[in-house]
């Protein structure tokens, strides 16, 4: 009797722990096949805006990003609060953007370089004037295609968070 | 066997990161330093953002929500006679002589101040993209039954075969002459 009675106060068995390898993979394969590395870290704000007649950039080959914002939380002290552009890693003067432009699509295989798309990412509170002369030193490169990345959302929300409209 | 696939999991999530890559796609105007072509004022539709956020349209101030109203009204106007050689017969505008003739003439021209805030700019942007892509999208279901956003998307899709594709231009080609984006973005003074 007593082989039965050491069972029955044995109280809940531990869960069995075989499957977590299993698991684990899995969520390791997910996020292998839905992310991206990434190739810089942001020293900028970039708080996208909402926009909804979007399109999507299919093809990563042919795209050069412009980060343009408030540089972030340490670099406060010593870079200003005003909105700075990153291009790569570091802060960049709009001077530097040719360059930049002329030097990334010098990297592009040729087939593709008439097709180079200017990815414009801005934070929702930087000035018009600054984007201005960016698109100025675009143009002088001839580098013409751009988009300006945005978020799917509603674009009144936009408006609401600046605090200015109405 | 768990510890190794966790410690690959932890290094793919702090390494990699999941990337919004959508947006409005537009082009600039190359830098020539010819002389503007003449536009009649009724032809052109002046959009103008000043910097407190506020929206003017042909000097009159609007709000957010009308904007795309007024521009379908401007650019599906077709105020051409008949017999003028330019007279838009698929427009369903009111057709009034001081506004625009054709789509095809049509230009809207935005233009913003220095102190402009970037999510403002991008809001008007949105509405007058959407008000083109909504006649264009009138015209598609009229002549092909489908939405012209939805060809755009599956002309864009790398799945699409190239014939499939090479169709899909074809349509899509008709739809933009009928109305052509002609949206300038003015550089600011």
């Amino acid at each position: 009797m007593t082989k039965f009675s050491t069972k029955a106060n044995g109280g809940v068995p531990p869960v069995s722990t075989a499957s977590l390898p299993d698991i684990v993979f899995m969520l390791l394969f997910f996020f292998m096949t839905v992310t991206v590395m990434k190739d810089s870290t942001l020293k900028v704000e970039n708080e996208l805006p909402n926009a909804s007649e979007i399109k999507k950039m299919e093809k990563k080959d042919r795209i050069i990003y412009i980060h343009v914002g408030r540089p972030t939380g340490k670099y406060v002290e010593v870079f200003g609060s005003e909105p700075k552009i990153q291009l790569n890693d570091k802060y960049a003067d709009v001077s530097d953007i040719g360059t930049y432009i002329l030097d990334q699509m010098g990297k592009m295989p040729e087939h593709l370089r008439p097709y180079a798309t200017i990815s414009l990412k801005v934070d929702r509170r930087t000035g018009m004037g600054l984007i201005s002369d960016i698109k100025q030193e675009l143009r002088k490169v001839n580098a013409l295609k751009i988009n300006y990345t945005t978020y799917d959302g509603d674009t009144f929300a936009n408006l609401g968070k600046t605090g200015k409209q109405n | 066997m768990a510890d190794i696939a966790f410690l690959l999991l932890i290094f793919f999530l702090v390494t990699t990161s999941i990337e919004t890559d959508v947006g409005l796609n537009r082009l600039l105007s190359p830098i020539d330093t010819s002389p503007p072509l003449p536009y009649k004022d009724k032809n052109i539709l002046l959009v103008r953002v000043n910097n407190n956020n506020e929206i003017l349209v042909d000097n009159d101030l609007v709000d957010i929500t009308d904007l795309r109203k007024i521009t379908i009204a401007f650019l599906d106007n077709g105020g051409a006679a008949p017999d003028s050689g330019y007279y838009c017969d698929y427009c369903q505008g009111e057709r009034s002589v001081s506004s625009s003739e054709n789509p095809n003439k049509s230009v809207i021209s935005l233009s913003s101040d220095r102190e402009t805030s970037y999510a403002a700019f991008i809001t008007i942007q949105n509405e007058l993209v959407g008000a083109y892509n909504q006649l264009r999208n009138r015209e598609s279901l009229k002549l092909y039954g489908v939405k012209y956003t939805d060809m755009e998307s599956e002309y864009m899709s790398p799945q699409t075969s190239k014939v499939k594709k090479a169709n899909l231009k074809k349509k899509m080609k008709i739809i933009q002459q009928r109305y052509p984006q002609k949206l300038s973005e003015a550089e600011i003074k």
